[in-house]
């Protein structure tokens, strides 16, 4: 029989107001088990807690029922005071009769029974409730961090200065990401290079850092605090340790027509290559569906040419497996594909180029040098126009619901740089809104208008055509209510960006939720903006959502400090509120296994009985690390072997008994 | 009797005004731009405005050429051209009552042809 106490919060006037607090603690004490029950102001208060303590030791109490305030609220607050008196902390029940009952009622009847009602289900529960203890599991002191982009290499980079070892796993041959194909980043206008080159170096250089370029996650196994990570490293068919990415190779290689994606695909490279000069690692690497002699067995020009016998055409992928306490996706963004909006004629036009493209053109290591000449005849072109939103905010089904967030700063930074660097230019701007928030932001847009005459008009496109070949751009302008046609040589699209496709098998492996768009959706919009559902996982970066260099940057610090709390711990309390199997009810169906969003559940062989009457059995095992306790394996297992410790289903069924009594 | 109003061409127009996020875009597209007192973006503003007497008096509905350019582009799922045939539906009931009836459209019509265009173009080219 246990010795139950109740201990019931006015909440100041929160609770008092609305539901009489001494019928409720009258009709309490009456419950069956109950030894004690009193009310008092402020239960989470310095003196309420004092109370709750001198009472279970007083009346050697076997557990307590507080009804307050919701248990997300003081749950963890009373646990620990009930510890303190030397309680299991998981015979504390919450009540909660403010969130559920006083702050939606406003009769004070009505209140009062249902505060009751509530009080004496808490009490129901607790007399099923059995002492839990949280079990502990060590913790990997390593990070891996998926995507070598900005927000990787930052995160990395403070993982590395707390002292521990980070891997960066990239998919491409460099790290740098997005903001490397960047000519100049707003609003400050320094070269993009010049500003992350130095991390990536950094990155390259420290002793805590491993980089794993041109490699992918295969496999993800494990729990916070304890992942096993396969990675795959696609072979580059060049010997990471000997090359010196001197270039001779590439200067020789006879296959020169696949197209440079660094540069958009505005220009071609070699079948093998350095992306960039300033490619971290600065190693070669050969596209196998290019390189002549990978696909004929004929060539081996490089081979012969490279002075160091770095080339190795034998070379197979690679699988390395690791070990990780905490994982951050850093895996980025890629602009929007433009076939939906042939309004713009971008398929059907060379000078009909997209921002990032513009990028690259402007750019002093792009295709022209960083000279501003169009794609179709390398002229200077002497009127541009730019089209804001191409994609974005769209719900007609073609392009993306959301802002991106970053074209606004963007083309602004594009027609400023333009107006700068060739003052004869005339620039155009169609825009629906100018969304500058930030620290300096819209003082940049105004500084374009104002300073540098870029003309913003305030309308959309709707088509683009080829006149005479000119591009004339017909749009609204709303302001003055016409209908106008620029006669334009280059047209830029402010396009859309969405997460890098890659991002749903990174998801499934690491069982994150993803919204519609494709956005990985973090723990709490507002206060867990870094952390996933999945413990020990953590999110930084447009893959979250759009964000530019300065709030991804900050993002990835945020995710770095919350990798290195938990690196930091020795061991991970678990929690003890998780499902478990009943072996001798389980039939092994894997219903529960399908159901469970954690990978928690595995199943085994299992010997019953002895000698002439044992059989094996497969029955469900649940990993305690691993399970988050949600109950969907519960509801689904269909012979009810499987229970929820802290939340059985005699529990909840009790429970219900008593909201339902008369 | 119809009881004639701005709710009754909310109806319908079947699209949602509120919807617009005033982009301007099917002004943009509009090939009948140059011909209109008042455009397609000012249909759908004065549509959300309430303003039943200014559209009843539009001569561009009577230009609009139902070529659906700017239901085909408006990024927000507005139809600004089922908006503009509203307000001529209204016109001509408010004058005689529907002009054509439903059994004298031909029984075999493409599917693809938006009906709009059909009974617009009926209303348009009678004599």
């Amino acid at each position: 029989m246990q010795r139950i106490g109740v201990f019931i919060c006015h909440c100041g006037t929160n609770i008092a107001a609305t539901v009489n607090v001494e019928k409720v603690t009258e009709a309490l004490r009456k419950e069956p088990c109950v030894v004690f029950a009193d009310n008092y102001q402020y239960m989470c208060s310095e003196n309420g807690q004092q109370l709750i303590k001198n009472k279970i030791k007083e009346y050697n109490l076997t557990g307590i029922v507080v009804c307050a305030c919701s248990p997300r609220m003081h749950e963890g607050t009373f646990r620990k005071t009930a510890e303190a008196a030397g309680l299991n902390p998981y015979m504390v029940e919450i009540a909660n009769i403010r969130e559920q009952c006083s702050w939606i009622h406003k009769d004070i009847d009505e209140a009062t029974e249902k505060a009751v009602i509530l009080g004496r289900t808490a009490i129901a529960k607790l007399t099923l409730n059995t002492p839990l203890t949280a079990g502990e599991t060590g913790v990997t002191k390593r990070a891996l961090v998926i995507g070598g982009g900005i927000a990787g290499i930052q995160c990395a980079l403070d993982i590395a200065d707390a002292g521990y070892e980070v891997d960066i796993v990239e998919k491409r041959p460099t790290i740098g990401g997005r903001m490397s194909q960047l000519d100049k980043t707003f609003p400050t206008l320094d070269c993009s290079a010049c500003i992350l080159t130095p991390k990536m170096v950094d990155c390259a250089q420290s002793e805590k850092i491993k980089l794993f370029t041109y490699s992918e996650v295969e496999e993800v196994k494990g729990f916070v605090g304890n992942f096993k990570v396969k990675i795959k490293k696609k072979a580059r068919y060049v010997d990471e340790t000997k090359c010196t990415g001197c270039g001779v190779c590439m200067a020789n290689c006879p296959s020169k027509k696949g197209l440079n994606a660094f540069n958009m695909n505005l220009n071609t490279r070699p079948a093998i290559y350095i992306p960039f000069a300033q490619a971290i690692p600065n190693v070669a690497v050969i596209d196998p569906e290019q390189c002549i002699k990978l696909k004929t067995g004929k060539c081996g020009l490089c081979q012969m040419k490279c002075g160091v016998g770095a080339i190795d055409y034998t070379q197979k992928d690679e699988y390395v497996d690791r070990e990780y306490g905490a994982i951050v996706v850093a895996t980025g963004f890629k602009p929007i594909d433009l076939t939906n909006f042939n309004e713009y004629g971008y398929a059907d036009n060379k000078d009909v180029i997209t921002s990032l493209e513009l990028e690259r053109l402007m750019n002093a290591a792009g295709p022209t040098k960083g000279v501003l000449l169009r794609p179709s005849d390398n002229e200077h072109p002497k009127v541009i126009t730019f089209i804001q939103c191409v994609g974005s905010r769209d719900v007609s089904g073609c392009g993306k619901p959301y802002c991106s967030k970053i074209c606004c700063m963007y083309t602004a930074k594009h027609a400023m740089l333009i107006r700068e660097k060739y003052p004869d230019t005339e620039v155009h701007v169609f825009y629906i809104d100018v969304r500058t928030p930030g620290k300096n932001y819209d003082e940049f847009y105004r500084r374009a208008v104002e300073q540098y005459g870029v003309d913003y008009i305030k309308g959309m496109v709707g088509k683009v055509y080829n006149e005479n070949g000119k591009l004339m751009v017909q749009g609204s302008n709303l302001l003055d209510n016409t209908q106008v046609v620029i006669p334009s040589d280059l047209v830029v699209l402010a396009t859309a960006i969405e997460p890098d496709p890659s991002v749903r098998d990174i998801a499934s492996k690491l069982t994150i939720s993803i919204d519609t768009n494709n956005f990985l959706t973090e723990a709490h919009a507002k206060l867990k903006p870094v952390e996933c559902a999945t413990a020990g996982v953590f999110l930084a970066g447009v893959c979250q959502g759009p964000k530019d260099v300065p709030e991804t940057v900050s993002q990835a610090s945020a995710a770095a400090s919350k990798v290195i709390g938990l690196l930091a711990k020795d061991k991970l309390k678990g929690n003890p509120c998780v499902a478990h199997s009943d072996e001798m009810m389980c039939t092994g169906c894997s219903q529960c296994a399908r159901v469970c969003p954690y990978g928690a559940i595995t199943y085994e062989d299992k010997t019953f009985g002895r000698g002439a009457n044992a059989t094996v059995r497969r029955v469900a095992v649940v990993n305690p690390a691993v399970c988050q306790g949600c109950g969907a394996c519960t509801v689904t297992c269909p012979s009810g072997a499987m229970d929820l410790h802290g939340f059985s289903s005699s529990q909840i069924l009790k429970e219900i008994d008593f909201i339902c009594k008369k | 009797m119809e009881n004639f109003d701005i709710e009754y061409i909310k109806e319908i127009s079947r699209t949602d005004v509120r919807k617009c996020m005033k982009c301007g875009k099917c002004s943009g597209r509009c090939p009948a731009f140059n011909d209109m007192d008042i455009k397609p973006h000012q249909f759908v503003t004065l549509l959300g405005q309430g303003k039943f007497d200014v559209l009843l008096k539009s001569k561009a509905i009577f230009s609009c050429l139902s070529c659906m350019a700017c239901v085909e582009r408006c990024p927000r799922g507005v139809a600004p051209a089922n908006v503009i045939e509203a307000v001529r539906d209204t016109v001509e009931r408010m004058q005689n009552g529907n002009a054509i009836k439903a059994e004298d459209i031909p029984p075999i019509v493409d599917d693809l042809i938006p009906q709009q265009l059909l009974v617009s173009a009926y209303r348009k080219y009678r004599k």
